[in-house]
């Protein structure tokens, strides 16, 4: 290859994916298709959480917001989740770096925080409808119950997603296929964590402050 | 054990319904029969129920679109008859019943199943060849896409004989379409399909979303793609931000009517304003969705068949970016009758006037990109020209219905209905038969018959103007629409002439159908062997037709905008046999075709609360999508050997 | 947009060598600072250190300082390859969610003021 030759083709390359310099690396496509799907998604909780803020008075006579949250509890889960994104962005650094000793502990650690998370959400909702607060008692509630279930059905998915990478790296390792699904993953997780700062924020401090 | 599913389901009393569904089955019957003794499914299998391949799923969204707009006809024309005839005292042959079904079926399936499959089809036909590369970002997702879509159509077709289909409007506004109103299985048929082809749609979006953006050949910066890829952008970004909405309001419907949630019903707090709110903000970016492309479409045939560049490309580029953001600040002109303030009403009137504004521009584009253009009247111009004066009626009486105080005197009229019609027929519809022409041979490797296809633009055009022009009168003078039976007899005399113009369409559709048969009959007389029928500027007219799997045996370098033009103009030859690199391709997957049986079996399984089946669907889909994600080897490679020898092949086969 | 010509981090499809886009201590930044505006929030909505009807504004701004700390620190957006169309897609997404969360309130806040109060 001659030095022009050369140039050509490093020019080329820091142009791909941008107009310049033809398609981009397999790698930037999956993580921007994910991107664009988690802002859909971002969208749809939009839509949940527009239904929260106008029906979050229509109590029915039903308990309101204030009776039946317990923000200690909340305050436990929003930390569970932070720190299951923190070791979550850990695990996807050791995988980076082709650490998979290292990820297996951070996966590990994700998964029992997020599986913390969950049962915390699921003590508060039997609760809630053991004292006849259920999702059919008011529309406040069944926005509630909709809104904050969504989010928790996703960190479902999300578990669901996480052991399967597991498997995925103990049976294949770190190749770049699998290196790409779990950049997918991390996103995944820690855009979650992004809805919950809404939930958290309109129907909990917001809900709990009127 | 089957939930609330039992023979009571099936209509014996109503024989039209049955008839009707006996005949299809029959067809449906008949076509497995030859395909199984010619021993076609193999060949099906492998080429296109597994094919990944961009141009296949395009052609099979195409004929999706058109085989459920001969359902959505058969809607329409019988509406149309009921209308004409059930005057005074006579009732007509529909009881209100079965009426109501049809008006919903009609709305339903014209939009999401007809002009969608339509839209999105020419998209991926024509998207990467014009972008210069081999396939979307996701090729298997796009299968996927596809094939829910088709599960969604599916489902809507089998209420036509298992139970029934909502009677609430193609918007099913609660309270009418809650469990209190609607207690049977319709509404439930309506809210499965539009869910299951709804995620098909939103893939859709976010692969085109990233094909646009991130996969283009060498030299194609945003200012060099074709404007059919700029509106294709827009469209996919509206799918990507409205569809999530469109599904969150469903699913919320959904609990009220499965788990007796409290959204949108008369009791417990509920409020069926926010459904109407929340549908609109997806439905008018929907509007926006099913155009832009279209607009797309007039603009390449616009310079293509007038013989030079489109006027203004870049205020093209800017309209049609307007109003992708515009077209989320207008919904709530779809309900300017239901108690907002003057305010709001006036913020949403004066924004949806705005949005007419780059909508104008376009227009003016087009006529000087045909103004002193060597214009060669093929059936696409037709559309073309036809869509613009349609068009521009069907937006001024838009921009009339934008107006609040107007839209009190006109809302929920036939005024609007002819309003609607006027710019989905004059734009939709047109713009995708006006693609379909023109991208036909290149699809297939021969041009459709263009004596027919004028004789069908006609049809089209006459019907369109006898079929709706009454209907504008008809709502001025106070009708309103979905009447099953019209009180005043004055209004028959206008309702007989929309009757002749509706099977004036008809004569369109079946001059389409004969073009077709025609066109594959004489196909060996009408070959486009160059690949370059219409003396095209962008780069899927630089392919053969139809172009081989990679499309591209050496990726385009691009140095200008119209680059096939350029390329002609500087009168390049074809190179000497290039040094081919070997090309990967991605292989064929089931997992469309699994995933949407299931999800079909799911769907139908909700309907009628069969939940064992649901569950185990649910299972079977997760399982599915797992397999695929397991596997790292979805390319297979073809050597530069076989390019060269396919290559060499498809030389020796032009004319010298 | 395409004026961009540093040097990009990811290599061809397959031979991607991964470098790393962030560091441990990132991480741990952002985690510091997410705690922080999460502990801020809580304290403030159980408080009377802001103003009482200021409170729900607020608390929306911590959330939006939270969810920027989030996109910074664990997405990393900015510092990724390719941010311009990520950020593009980010601000058009949130354009969106705004749009319809406060295009419905507004909307069914003036229809329920106009509503003939037959219940309440």
């Amino acid at each position: 290859m001659t030095l022009t030759a050369a140039t050509d083709f490093v020019a080329a390359e820091s142009a791909r994916g941008r107009g310049g310099g033809g398609p981009a690396p397999t790698r930037i496509v999956v993580a921007y298709g994910f991107w664009i799907f988690l802002l859909s998604d971002f969208v749809l909780f939009s839509g949940l959480f527009a239904a929260y803020a106008v029906l979050r008075h229509e109590t029915a006579g039903g308990p309101t917001g204030a009776e039946l949250f317990n923000l200690r509890n909340v305050f436990i889960e929003t930390m569970c989740l932070l720190l299951s994104s923190y070791t979550c962005g850990l695990g996807a650094l050791s995988a980076e770096r082709r650490r998979p000793e290292r990820f297996f502990v951070f996966a590990a650690l994700t998964f029992v925080l997020g599986a913390a998370f969950l049962a915390i959400e699921a003590r508060e909702f039997a609760g809630m409808v053991g004292k006849g607060a259920g999702p059919g008692r008011s529309a406040f509630l069944s926005s509630f119950f909709t809104l904050v279930g969504t989010h928790g059905v996703h960190v479902t998915g999300g578990l669901v997603f996480l052991a399967y990478m597991v498997a995925q790296v103990l049976v294949k390792g770190l190749r770049p296929p699998v290196l790409r699904r779990l950049l997918c993953f991390s996103l995944f997780w820690h855009a979650l964590d992004i809805i919950w700062v809404g939930v958290f924020t309109l129907v909990y401090l917001i809900g709990d402050f009127h | 054990m089957l939930g609330r599913l039992t023979w009571a389901a099936i209509p014996f009393d109503q024989p039209l319904p049955l008839y009707a569904m006996g005949v299809v089955l029959l067809v449906i019957l008949a076509v497995l029969a030859i395909v199984t003794v010619r021993g076609w499914w193999p060949y099906l299998w492998r080429e296109w129920l597994t094919s990944v391949d961009h141009k296949r799923i395009g052609v099979m969204y195409v004929a999706l679109g058109l085989v459920m707009l001969l359902r959505g006809y058969s809607d329409a024309i019988m509406m149309r008859s009921q209308q004409a005839i059930a005057v005074g005292s006579a009732q007509g042959y529909l009881p209100p019943d079965h009426y109501d079904q049809i008006f919903s079926a009609h709305g339903t399936i014209m939009i999401f199943l007809v002009a969608m499959p339509l839209v999105i089809g020419l998209m991926n036909f024509a998207v990467p060849l014009q972008l210069g590369v081999r396939d979307v970002a996701f090729p298997v997702m796009n299968s996927i896409s596809f094939w829910l879509t088709a599960a969604g159509a599916l489902l809507i077709n089998v209420s036509l004989v298992i139970g029934n289909f909502a009677r609430t409007g193609w918007m099913a506004y609660p309270p009418l379409s809650e469990l209190a109103f609607s207690p049977d299985v319709g509404v439930d048929y309506y809210l499965w399909s539009l869910q299951i082809s709804g995620v098909g749609t939103l893939m859709t979006g976010i692969n085109f979303v990233t094909t646009i953006l991130k996969l283009r050949c060498p030299g194609m910066t945003y200012m060099r793609m074709p404007v059919f890829c700029w509106t294709a952008l827009a469209a996919s970004m509206l799918i990507v931000a409205a569809f999530p909405v469109l599904t969150a309001t469903f699913a919320m419907l959904l609990l009220d009517r499965y788990l007796g949630m409290h959204f949108f019903t008369n009791d417990a707090g509920g409020n069926q304003m926010m459904y109407v709110n929340l549908f609109w903000a997806w439905g008018h970016p929907e509007v926006y969705i099913l155009i832009l492309p279209c607009f797309g479409v007039f603009s390449e045939v616009a310079a293509t068949f007038s013989g030079k560049g489109l006027f203004s490309y870049r205020s093209m580029v800017w309209a049609t970016l307007g109003i992708c953001v515009l077209s989320f600040m207008v919904w709530l002109h779809h309900f300017f009758t239901m108690g907002a303030g003057a305010n709001v009403n006036a913020f949403f009137g004066i924004m949806s006037a705005i949005i007419a504004v780059p909508t104008g521009a376009k227009v003016f584009n087009w006529l000087f990109t045909l103004f002193r253009g060597r214009i060669v009247f093929r059936t696409p111009v037709l559309f073309l020209i036809g869509f613009m004066v349609t068009f521009v009626i069907g937006g001024l009486t838009g921009v009339l219905l934008a107006v609040p105080p107007v839209d009190f005197v006109l809302h929920n009229s036939t005024f609007l209905v002819a309003h609607f019609h006027n710019v989905i027929i004059g734009g939709v519809v047109f713009g995708a038969l006006a693609g379909y022409n023109y991208w036909f041979p290149k699809a297939f490797g021969f041009t459709l018959h263009d004596g027919w296809g004028k004789a069908s633009f006609w049809c089209w055009l006459i019907g369109f103007y006898l079929a709706f022009m009454p209907l504008y009168v008809l709502g001025l003078m106070g009708m309103t629409r979905r009447l099953e039976h019209i009180p005043d007899a004055s209004w028959q005399p206008l309702l007989l002439v929309a009757e002749v113009g509706a099977l004036v369409i008809f004569l369109g559709i079946l001059c389409q159908i004969i073009q077709l048969y025609a066109s594959i009959r004489t196909r060996a007389a009408r070959r486009d062997l160059t690949g370059d029928p219409w003396n095209g500027r962008t780069l899927e007219w630089s392919t053969p037709s139809p172009p081989p799997a990679y499309n591209f045996a050496v990726l385009p370098r691009v140095e200008t905008i119209d680059a096939f033009a350029e390329i002609k103009r500087r009168g390049v030859a074809a190179a000497p046999e290039p040094a081919y690199e070997p090309i990967e391709m991605p292989r064929n997957s089931p997992t469309g075709f699994i995933l949407s049986f299931f999800a079909v079996v799911l769907g139908f399984a909700a309907i009628w609360h069969i939940w064992w089946i649901v569950i185990l669907c649910a299972l079977a889909m997760a399982v599915t999508v797992m397999a695929f994600g397991w596997s790292d080897f979805r390319h297979h490679e073809i050597s530069p050997g076989e390019i060269a020898r396919l290559e060499r092949a498809r030389l020796a086969g032009l004319p010298s | 947009m395409d004026g961009d010509n540093r040097v990009v981090d990811d290599r061809t499809p397959g031979v991607e060598e991964y470098e790393p886009t962030a560091s441990y201590l990132s991480y741990t930044a952002g985690l510091g600072l997410a705690i922080l505006t999460t502990i801020v929030s809580f304290v403030v909505s159980q408080t009377n250190l802001l103003w009482p009807p200021g409170i729900p504004v607020g608390l929306v701004v911590l959330a939006f300082a939270k969810i920027g700390v989030h996109l910074v620190f664990f997405l990393h957006l900015g510092s990724g390859p390719d941010h311009t169309n990520n950020i593009v897609a980010l601000a058009f997404g949130v354009l969106i969610v705004f749009l319809v969360i406060a295009g419905s309130i507004w909307i069914i806040a003036n229809l329920n003021a106009n509503m003939i109060d037959m219940i309440h």
